[in-house]
């Protein structure tokens, strides 16, 4: 990075750390976090829309439908989050590549589970075996992007589903009385009025989907974690021009401090958001 | 081997005794169901001690942060928002890396295994997460009870013995009950996380993932592990829910508060 860098052996301490701050690595380190917030930024839209879908389902009054809905808030909370992430990456995986090998493979004759190995003909991999790594690496994360949405939908459900129901029942009333149809009555009353009921829960969503994003690390994207492992582990004098011993826990302690930091404004930008939306509303928060 | 001679080779294999060997090939359901059985006893003993010596720290964390003392509560504060506010992957990491730091050092060598180091970052974490339940709880103990309290002599220890515990209990359990769910929840992390697991000995989702490793089938292991841990959450909604009975044994029955399983609303 910086033109005295190319002897570390002799830097002084400030110096040293400059460069060792702005080695390759990590720069790739830097950029993990970039991949955090990405994920934020993609899942929590997409487990809106999941768990609006969800909720959708459970209030329907066609009832295969509903049992979906409501199976699917009940199942994916009783069960560690942690255990669906494993399941989900693979089984979603595996369910795509199933889904290609029929569409592609019409008259491939094996069974593609064949004891303990998973087999489905070579166009149906996903990604292609001659895609490049990026490829991979998008694929990877998309299917990391995707498990989230799935379980944290399933949450997210079940906060507007009580929020839907808690929206009082005198103004859906009223606007059934001015003539809308139930479907109006949903979009332009329902919908607009959850919100403020939603937000506690919400809020506390996204606090709990801030402190899963470490789980990436388990799902096999190259995140922070894994970043703060690779780059604080012991480092010898062989192999690096930066030597140095085992600096994991300063590693840890700063994603700590990254995530106590992230928290804390998230907090305070949801407070702000809190005030907003119960303006007007006959709540005792209301001003 | 028939399947009761897989319970008894694997039934306590998590804890070291049976087989010492895991199955390598052709699994049957009977392996899967054994081992992940026998995982699931790290769950609960995790669960449970946690548990139990989280609820004595909350309580104290809970009182010292309502307290107008700042040297209390601001000790107990900082407490709170440390563990509430990281997540708890990373401090399993964390406190591993530390405890290594202090085995190096000489100190308390046991504090790197999964038994000692992961048991008290799951105490600290839980404490932290039910102070801030019992800190709320405190905070809506009605008024009127303190005052009548007062009115009858009862000050210190004894008012909070006899009226504000039994009152901020009753408010606080059916949150407490989801804060115990999410404990027994967190703990298969773990062995996912810094602690390693000596001799193939893990929890349930340890072996869930040896079996979805191996057969590459995650539709089995997985609803396995699913089935036991709806199993604990249904168990602990029981005991939980017959302490809460006794909690409010003395309010007419419409005004009761009932147990019911709301996740999320509280972490």
């Amino acid at each position: 990075m910086f033109e005295f860098c190319s002897d570390p052996a002799a830097l002084d301490t400030m110096r040293w750390f400059a460069c060792y701050f702005t080695t390759g690595k990590h720069q790739l380190f830097y950029w993990s976090f970039v991949t955090v917030l990405v994920l934020l930024a993609i899942t929590a839209p997409t487990a809106l829309a999941f768990g609006f879908g969800g909720a959708m389902a459970a209030r329907s009054p066609v009832a295969p439908l509903r049992w979906f809905g409501k199976g699917y808030i009940s199942v994916v909370r009783g069960v560690p989050d942690i255990a669906f992430f494993l399941f989900f990456v693979i089984a979603l995986d595996q369910g795509f590549e199933w889904l290609r090998h029929q569409a592609f493979c019409p008259d491939w004759t094996e069974a593609i589970r064949q004891g303990n190995d998973f087999i489905v003909c070579a166009e149906a991999k996903l990604p292609l075996s001659t895609a490049p790594q990026w490829v991979h690496e998008v694929y990877g994360f998309f299917l990391a992007v995707l498990t989230f949405a799935i379980v944290f939908g399933a949450f997210a459900a079940n906060v507007l589903f009580g929020a839907m129901n808690a929206v009082p029942r005198g103004q859906i009333e009223a606007a059934e009385a001015y003539g809308m149809t139930p479907r109006q009555a949903f979009w332009r009353i329902t919908v607009r009025q959850m919100w403020v009921y939603a937000l506690p829960g919400l809020s506390n969503l996204w606090m709990v989907l801030i402190k899963a994003t470490p789980l990436l690390f388990l799902l096999g994207v190259e995140d922070i974690v894994y970043w703060a492992r690779e780059l604080g582990g012991t480092v010898l004098p062989r192999f690096s021009d930066y030597p140095h011993g085992d600096w994991r826990l300063y590693y840890f302690l700063f994603l700590l401090v990254f995530y106590l930091a992230f928290t804390r404004v998230s907090e305070k930008v949801l407070a702000r958001i809190t005030v907003r939306l119960s303006r007007g509303q006959a709540t005792l928060g209301a001003t | 081997m028939s399947c009761w001679e897989t319970v008894q080779a694997y039934a306590f294999r998590s804890l070291g005794y049976g087989e010492r060997l895991l199955p390598r090939g052709d699994f049957t359901l009977c392996q899967h169901f054994t081992l992940i059985g026998s995982g699931l006893i790290w769950n609960i003993y995790f669960g449970l001690l946690a548990l139990i010596a989280g609820f004595l720290l909350a309580n104290v964390l809970a009182v010292g942060k309502a307290s107008p003392r700042p040297w209390l509560s601001k000790p107990a504060d900082w407490f709170i928002l440390v563990f509430r506010g990281s997540p708890l992957f990373i401090q399993f990491f964390l406190a591993y890396f530390i405890f290594l730091e202090l085995k190096n050092a000489g100190f308390m060598p046991w504090l790197t295994s999964a038994w000692a180091g992961a048991l008290i970052v799951l105490f600290l974490n839980t404490a932290a997460y039910s102070g801030e339940i019992f800190y709320g709880a405190l905070k809506s103990v009605p008024k009127g009870e303190v005052e009548a309290a007062d009115a009858y002599g009862m000050a210190g220890w004894t008012r909070f013995k006899r009226v504000i515990w039994p009152t901020q209990m009753r408010l606080a359990w059916p949150a407490y009950t989801n804060e115990a769910i999410f404990l027994f929840h967190a703990t298969t992390l773990v062995f996912l996380s810094g602690f390693p697991a000596q001799r193939q000995q893990g929890d349930a989702l340890y072996y869930a993932q040896y079996f979805a490793d191996k057969t590459f089938n995650p539709f089995v292991p997985y609803p396995i592990l699913a089935f036991y841990f709806v199993l604990v959450t249904l168990v602990l909604i029981f005991l939980m829910g017959l302490i809460n009975k006794r909690l409010n044994r003395h309010l007419p029955q419409a005004t009761r508060t009932r147990v019911r399983y709301r996740p999320v609303l509280m972490r």
